[in-house]
């Protein structure tokens, strides 16, 4: 047992400070009726062993190479830098608790700040926290916020959000209660928010500014779901007037983890942030005038508000917006506008190649795209067997998440990143020409 | 000056006419600490007597604000909002929250010695 | 010291990182109206800049690598290397989670056996590893208890919680749509069964407790008020922020509680990350099983497989199955630890406490009597003659290199000092801490003003909250935009 530093002497001299015979002296509280004889595990393993088992399971998976895997869905391969595994693998960030000691904790409140300030600039937002658990969760939050600010209790959702951040937001509105309705028809002076996300799941764009213009009408606010890479592009939802923007942040440096951990994130309209959720880092001055970060605005969370806090949420997703914040500094402006365009450019070129196929066609050959996209495809199994014994991920099958809508039964969604360079392009169309 | 009277809930409150000036004691502001935001009503609001007022958040606490006296808010203490330390520096004078027109009959409150005992009391 | 932002250091000129061309032609076709008008106001930087400004904002950081971290309910010990190592293997950061499940077989053994190792140290029946934090747990399983009484037809709109609990309890039960009714700490620093008693009713849906209990005290009469609690028809709830203390010693489950929550950033070693990611499991007992959320991991015929067909369960709490590469490091932390392993943690996590409560109870003032169980909580009270409070005690562990234990909770001790050892600290750690606490005690009568100045020695001077809360400023903006 490596982990543990006692040795039976010290142990002993403890217990003898204690003036005690034994750690059972100590457990006196613990009635003997609920005492457990003997925890039911295995023995302990030596660390050869315990990762000999890890490898064994991690070899139990199938690993597919970035530059075949063509599916999104929200969780996506991108390329990450080598610096960013470098910053978070960094033990005083990794093994830091959340900052509640300024004065020693500087590294990582500086960081989140730098973080909430990217995101900030990323959504044209006045302000944003300093994580949430991940896009569905940041949903569900701001729909909260909503309904605390405007005081009712109904969130509507315009166009296809992703399936499963609905399902969260339904969760949560069943607890918080708050109903969760659907389409433009719902949207009146009864509802908090109006939700949507751009692009949507399938990968579409629509207009947001129309969606917003809806909700102000009706006195609610307006919560755009975004993809981050996507805003080097697309309209930030500061400048179509959306009041609070919330996504997933995967894409900034963090590998597909089975989908988690990832990085939820919220930024808002500055008239909001005293009803923001979570952690907020601010700048402050020690008596000497040094420039600092502290927590702040605290008195909206649990710690301090209890029943009354903004949000439950306590442990956020600080490291993974450590590795947010590394990407995008490595980036920079022109690099994440030439991942973003790369990324488009190849769905573009893929789009037109597949709609070429025969059995395969475009579903919304008029609706704008950027790089994930809807094709209609007949045989949809056999082809996706055939993709994976060539060692390629394909497209997301997304029928099932529609069953009331027929016309989508047979669609499947592609992605394309910077990863999925040309050749891997034209082997998945090579691989589905093939009748 | 007006005579003031106070709630169990560290609340003062003077009457001018059918006017009320409502704020927190000094008890209330020093228990706090250095006060740093203050959620106060929009004039026009109709509020019960007893009815939460809004919230008077220091960094290491937050507390809820009840009106002593039901009525209509006529005005907002707006210095408090680039100066909430007005609260602690003068809870009496400068740091006063709220106006009301009080509406319907006085509840019974606490005198300046009863709550005095009150205070003395909690602190023991 | 201090270290400029990131985008102070910015160098307008610099080009951008080099990155693979499209190498196709396509035609956008993405309308003008949809495009970004302003760009972000991101940094250009070099890799060296880049790689040169964390690792100063590193060395400005206490950690645990580093520093004791005697953080009160927060179960700072040591996070095993090797479970950095597994967490990174290929076959398990690579996996997209619409994978299909032939090709995840791994993961899933992986997550079912997790949840069964996790099952028999808490004694429930059935577990989710979907919640992504403590308080993500918790919420979770007041929603299933929740859903459990709605189907019974029952409108039960309390939930009780004492008022020694970590804050995230009343706000979970908020969140859920709970009136949160206070239960009141007796003397002995406990619940007041006889208040537990008057407050308990039909409309009451659950009991939220922690045992040990923020004092770091055993709740003695656990079983008589999950009787009470069960008799009325509501759920006792377990936070499982303090588990340390009771690995292969007592389990939640036998204790009568009906659904648990765990960090696993605490009792299991996952790094906190600076405030996360963690993972919150909740496990249950039969009767709440219907309600887990979806999907849990089934086995059949050796196989793996996840199941949706789940009609009472209260849906999803979060995206796909959990923070996996957090579960995946808690589980290689159970595997190298065993149930032999993990019972003398626990056991060597109370004794540590009980230690050093010994050696701070002298200076300090440890209003309650012991044993203690992983932690305990002292007061600061007996510095107040000379101004000094539970921050300046704080701040003065901070210039000696430790981290400060937590402070001002729980609020029902004037002046909290909570401290959590665990079990990974050495005996001469726990010896120079208490040390530290009798030279700052000192100090605290000899020269306080001393203690109002620390720290001096680290990277900024006590900074002042008041004015950052006052005036707040969340953001960097770029100089022609402020």
């Amino acid at each position: 047992m490596a982990y543990l530093v006692h040795s039976d002497a010290d142990r002993r001299a403890m217990l003898a400070a204690l003036g005690v015979g034994s750690v059972e002296d100590l457990l006196v509280d613990v009635p003997q009726a609920i005492r457990l004889p003997r925890l039911e595990l295995p023995e302990g393993l030596s660390e050869h062993e315990t990762l000999a088992e890890m490898r064994r399971l991690a070899g139990r998976n199938r690993v597919y190479e970035d530059r075949f895997c063509f599916r999104g869905g929200g969780v996506y391969r991108r390329f990450i830098p080598a610096i960013v595994d470098a910053v978070i693998s960094k033990p005083e960030f990794y093994t830091a608790y959340t900052p509640y000691q300024a004065e020693a904790s500087q590294g990582t409140l500086q960081a989140i700040y730098e973080f909430q300030t990217m995101i900030a600039e990323l959504t044209a937002m006045d302000v944003a926290n300093a994580s949430l658990y991940d896009g569905a969760t940041a949903v569900a939050e701001a729909a909260g916020m909503a309904v605390v600010h405007t005081g009712r209790r109904r969130v509507v959702v315009l166009g296809r959000l992703h399936p499963e951040y609905r399902e969260v937001l339904a969760c949560y509105g069943e607890g918080r209660g708050f109903e969760v309705a659907s389409g433009m028809e719902a949207v009146d002076g009864e509802t908090a928010a109006v939700v949507f996300q751009q692009p949507d799941f399938l990968g579409l764009l629509s207009e947001p500014s129309e969606m917003v213009e809806a909700a102000h009408r009706a006195g609610a606010l307006a919560v755009a779901c975004v993809d981050p890479i996507s805003l080097a592009l697309l309209a930030p939802p500061g400048e179509y007037g959306a009041d609070i923007a919330v996504g997933e942040g995967q894409q900034l440096g963090l590998p597909p983890n089975l989908g988690g951990p990832h990085l939820g994130f919220i930024s808002c309209r500055a008239e909001l942030v005293r009803r923001l959720p979570g952690r907020l880092v601010g700048e402050a001055r020690d008596a000497d005038g040094r420039r600092g970060f502290v927590l702040t605005l605290t008195a909206r969370e649990q710690h301090i508000r209890r029943a009354r806090a903004t949000s439950n949420i306590c442990t956020n997703h600080s490291l993974c917006a450590l590795a947010a914040t590394a990407y995008l500094a490595y980036m920079g402006p022109d690099g994440l506008r030439q991942v973003a365009e790369v990324s488009c450019q190849r769905a573009h070129a893929l789009a037109e190649r597949l709609a070429a196929l025969p059995g395969v066609e475009l579903v919304f050959p008029e609706v704008p795209f950027l790089n994930e996209f809807p094709v209609r495809m007949f045989h949809v199994e056999q082809r996706s067997a055939r993709l994976q014994d060539a060692g390629i991920l394909g497209g997301l099958p997304v029928g099932h998440w529609y069953p009331g809508e027929p016309e989508l039964s047979d669609v499947v969604t592609f992605c394309c990143t910077e990863v999925n360079d040309p050749a891997a392009i034209e082997r998945l169309v090579e691989l589905l020409a093939e009748p | 000056m007006p005579k003031r009277f106070y709630t169990e809930t560290h609340e003062w409150v003077a009457l001018d006419g059918e006017v009320a000036t409502i704020g927190i004691t000094d008890y209330a502001q020093a228990k706090l600490g250095d006060v740093v935001f203050l959620d106060l009503p929009q004039p026009g609001r109709e509020l019960a007597a007893g009815e939460v007022l809004g919230a008077v958040e220091s960094v290491k606490a937050a507390s809820d604000i009840y009106t002593p006296v039901a009525g209509t808010v006529v005005e907002v203490n707006q210095d408090l909002t680039s100066a909430p330390e007005k609260v602690n520096q003068d809870p009496y004078g400068d740091g006063w929250l709220v106006k009301l027109r009080v509406a319907g009959a006085l509840p019974e409150l606490l005198d300046e010695e009863r709550y005095g005992a009150l205070i003395r009391e909690a602190e023991a | 010291m201090t270290e400029a932002l990131l985008f102070e250091k910015t160098q307008p000129d610099l080009a951008g990182p080099r990155l693979p061309a499209a190498g196709v032609d396509a035609d956008l076709g993405l309308p003008q109206h949809l495009l970004r008008r302003r760009p972000p106001e991101l940094p250009r930087l070099s890799e060296p800049t880049i790689m040169r400004h964390y690792s100063r904002l590193a060395s400005m950081n206490f950690s645990i690598s580093e520093e004791f971290y005697p953080l009160g309910s927060c179960t700072m010990k040591y996070n095993p290397v090797a479970n950095e190592w597994a967490a990174r293997l290929e076959g398990f950061v690579s996996l997209h989670p619409y994978q299909d499940e032939e090709s995840m077989q791994g993961a899933l053994e992986l997550l079912w056996r997790l949840e069964r190792a996790l099952c028999a140290i808490v004694g429930v029946d059935r577990m989710t590893l979907q919640p992504a934090a403590g308080a993500h747990g918790e919420w979770t399983a007041l929603r299933m208890i929740q859903a459990y009484h709605r189907e019974r037809g029952e409108d039960r709109d309390e939930v009780i919680v004492p008022d020694s609990a970590h804050g995230t309890n009343p706000a979970s039960a908020t969140l859920c749509g709970y009136r949160v009714v206070e239960v009141r700490s007796g003397t002995d620093g406990r619940v007041d069964v006889g208040d537990l008693e008057s407050k308990l009713s039909p409309r009451v849906a659950a009991l939220m407790l922690t045992n040990p209990n923020t004092l770091g005290l055993f709740e003695r009469q656990i079983v008589e008020m999950a009787e009470m609690v069960h008799a009325t028809g509501a759920k006792l709830y377990y936070d499982g922020a303090n588990l340390n203390a009771l690995m292969g010693i007592c389990r939640p489950g036998d204790m009568g509680f009906d659904a648990v929550h765990l960090n696993l950033h605490k009792t299991f070693t996952t790094p906190h990350g600076g405030g996360g990611p963690g993972a919150g499991p909740v496990g249950v007992k039969a009767d709440l099983v219907p309600y887990l959320p979806r999907p849990t991991v089934e086995r059949q015929d050796g196989r793996f497989r996840l199941d949706y067909d789940r009609p009472r369960s209260i849906g999803r709490v979060r995206s796909f199955y959990g923070n996996f590469g957090v579960l995946v490091r808690a589980f290689a932390y159970i595997l190298a630890m065993g149930g032999d392993g993990l019972t003398q943690a626990s056991r060597d996590a109370v004794l540590a406490a009980n230690y050093l409560r010994r050696q701070v109870a002298g200076p300090l003032e440890v209003p309650h009597p012991g044993p203690c169980m992983h932690e305990f909580v002292a007061s600061a009270t007996t510095l107040a003659q000379g101004g000094v409070r539970a921050t300046d005690l704080a701040k003065g562990l901070l210039e000696r290199g430790f981290y400060a234990p937590t402070v001002y909770f729980p609020l029902i001790v004037p002046e909290a000092v909570m401290v959590e050892p665990t079990e990974t600290e050495t005996r001469a750690t726990l010896d120079a801490f208490a040390a530290a606490v009798r030279e700052i005690v000192d100090l605290a009568h000899r020269d306080p003003e001393q203690l109002h100045r620390a720290p001096t020695r680290l990277p900024v001077g006590r900074l002042d909250e008041v004015a950052a809360a006052r005036h707040p400023v969340l953001r960097w903006r770029p100089p022609d935009d402020r």
